[in-house]
């Protein structure tokens, strides 16, 4: 027994052995910790297969499973003047952005398009949470303008998936302006007698919640979204007291009467398909593909969710 | 003057020390000639005044927003409108005494006037809630926005606050609904909607009241997306870097005019509106009838295209503008 039998060898032997998980291909669940091989979670849109936690999901990968066979159309979002304020904390503004930008892949927070879904045509907006917490600056302002006034001009429903921690602050009172220029686009919408949807994601929060992430015709978030104008934290602090357990989480909302509907990720699209055409006055959405012209002439296809037994 | 701001402190020694004085020769009985030292001591103070408050920082500006004596809502509401007659609540949960609001006559035209109101002693202040306002508070001003809407009556806003309350029974009726909710009533008013932040302009509380066709500012009011120490604990990881922030932000009357946020910046008094208030009453009521006869003769389809396009367009320039 000596040191190096003691010590040494343990910890050579516990830096070897210890198994690293491949970036690519492993990811731990955020809230059960269960290991997720990326094709399982990528097939159930980053909803864990062990414990159903609702992990983020970027634009992209959301619209690809959102729209008719992931085919999309992105709309241009008008490009607005960088660094407006010349605004610099710790960091440069523009530095931040970049940083942003390269982890991301993305330009800015807010993924627009054009496309169908259940062959119904839809306006998406989408946020990007890992794009500096989502927040509502110009751009997402810009991004939101775009596919009210896209929607307007297709004649379709907007379909918005809110995410983020609220305001810009980089670009400061600017961003607050964002509040009353999205509430314009939403009033668009509302002139054109279009349905706007949104789906509040995890976390939606701060001026985005006080805004078009509020001003829905239907109001439905995914399962245990934070939601909420001031945070937990900050609440703690001014009442002094601890909140109850799942405040301002989906359910909460929904119990108070803040939401519609609390729908699980892999049932949305469903559910938006059903609800888009009631409202556009169309036809019950077909499931599956479209029956060959002959078969169409001889049955009649039974309703998917009738409940027969 | 009771209050005085840090960075006021040696304009309190020197207007202390002259008040002192005139005391001292006041109550002794063979009367000293005081005056031309006590004079000399108010000549001191007037320069400093004058100086300290030449360039006033972001972070000072804040402070002087948030002054205790700075004059409220209902202090423009006493001395600048007659018949006033306040309306409560929101008809669903209860009334918020952070928002006041009402009917009144500006120069003999009725309006509606809506504000925040802070309170000016401990008990008035907790009834205010500090001028936070919570979900009742906006769908009141909803409620007097519509009707103003309905009647063909001008609409002013006050604004004054912190920010909007953040607070568990707030967030369980729908703080953040009922912001975005006076937003977009603001944004529908077929009536002229005209905004002054008289105070502290603090983010979404704010907008709810302010998405209006004309933004004035009080010269030392700030209008801001967050607090400067809010900013600071976030960006900066510490509260104390406030001043920093508050430069950062820009959130001061002169930089938001630039922007095009604020359309008009009403000057305040030498010391700012806590050394008169009176003055500073009635400056912003010739503003608010100036303000109110550019948007006269406009009908409600040109006041509501007006507003939309304002907020479209803001901000497409940055500081250039």
């Amino acid at each position: 027994m000596n040191w190096i039998s003691n010590y040494v060898r343990p910890r050579i032997n516990s830096i070897f052995s210890r198994r690293e998980v491949p970036d690519n291909l492993w990811s731990k669940c955020d809230d059960c910790g269960a290991m997720l091989f990326h094709r399982e979670i990528r097939d159930n849109l980053n909803v864990c297969t062990n414990c159903g936690h609702h992990m983020a999901i970027t634009p992209r990968d959301r619209f690809e499973t959102l729209f008719d066979g992931g085919v999309f159309a992105e709309i241009d979002v008008p490009e607005p003047v960088a660094d407006p304020l010349h605004f610099r904390d710790q960091k440069k503004y523009p530095d931040r952005m970049r940083s942003a930008q390269k982890s991301t892949g993305e330009k800015e927070a807010m993924l627009v398009a054009h496309g169908e879904i259940g062959r119904t045509p839809i306006v998406a907006a989408a946020q990007d949470f890992s794009f500096m917490g989502g927040s509502m600056g110009m751009y997402v302002g810009n991004a939101i303008v775009a596919a009210a006034e896209a929607a307007v001009e297709h004649r379709c429903p907007l379909i918005l998936f809110s995410a983020a921690g609220g305001a810009r602050m980089q670009e400061g009172i600017l961003s607050l302006m964002q509040m009353p220029r999205t509430t314009v686009a939403v009033q668009m919408l509302k002139e054109a007698g279009l349905p706007y949807i949104v789906v509040l994601t995890h976390p939606t929060t701060g001026g985005v919640t006080a805004s078009y992430a509020m001003l829905g015709d239907v109001q439905i978030a995914e399962p245990n979204a934070l939601i909420c104008f001031a945070g937990p934290r900050v609440i703690e602090q001014t009442i002094r007291e601890k909140l109850p357990e799942g405040f301002q989480r989906a359910e909460y909302l929904l119990e108070h009467g803040m939401l519609d509907r609390v729908t699980p990720r892999k049932e949305l699209r469903g559910e938006l398909i059903t609800i888009t055409r009631m409202l556009m006055g169309l036809p019950p959405a077909i499931h599956g593909d479209l029956p060959s012209p002959d078969e169409t002439s001889t049955s009649s296809a039974p309703a998917e969710d009738s409940e027969t037994k | 003057m009771a209050h005085y701001l840090d960075f006021e402190k040696p304009l309190a020694e020197i207007e202390g020390k002259a008040e002192e004085l005139r005391a001292i020769a006041r109550q002794s009985d063979d009367p000293m000639d005081v005056e031309e030292e006590a004079n000399a001591l108010d000549r001191k103070a007037a320069d400093m005044l004058k100086s300290l408050y030449k360039e006033l920082t972001p972070w000072r500006k804040c402070q002087v927003a948030r002054h205790p004596e700075r004059p409220h809502c209902k202090d423009y509401i006493d001395a600048l409108f007659t018949e006033f007659t306040p309306l409560s609540g929101d008809r669903n949960f209860g009334e918020d005494q952070a928002v006041m609001g009402g009917l009144a006559r500006l120069n003999d035209t009725p309006v509606m006037v809506i504000g925040h109101e802070k309170g000016h002693d401990t008990q008035s202040r907790l009834r205010r809630n500090f001028g936070m306002a919570r979900p009742e508070g906006y769908r009141k001003a909803i409620r007097l926005m519509e009707m103003a809407d309905k009647f063909g009556l001008p609409v002013i806003t006050l604004v004054d606050t912190p920010g909007a309350y953040p607070g568990k029974g707030a967030e369980e009726r729908g703080q953040s609904e009922a912001i975005a909710r006076s937003t977009e009533a603001c944004l529908s008013l077929g009536v002229p909607l005209v905004s002054v932040i008289i105070g502290e302009g603090g983010s979404g509380g704010a907008v709810a009241f302010a998405t209006a066709n004309r933004v004035a500012m009080l010269e030392h009011s700030v209008y801001s997306v967050i607090s400067p120490e809010g900013c600071a604990s976030i960006l900066w990881k510490d509260a104390e870097k406030m001043r920093e922030a508050a430069q950062a932000l820009r959130l001061t009357a002169e930089d938001l005019h630039k922007l095009g946020v604020c359309d008009r910046i009403i000057p305040e008094p030498l010391g700012g509106a806590q050394r008169d208030p009176e003055g500073t009453i009635r400056t912003v009521g010739r503003a608010l009838k100036q303000l109110l006869d550019e948007l006269s003769g406009k009908d409600a389809g040109t006041l509501r295209a007006d507003r939309r396009r304002k907020f479209l367009e803001l901000g497409s320039k940055g500081l250039a503008a």
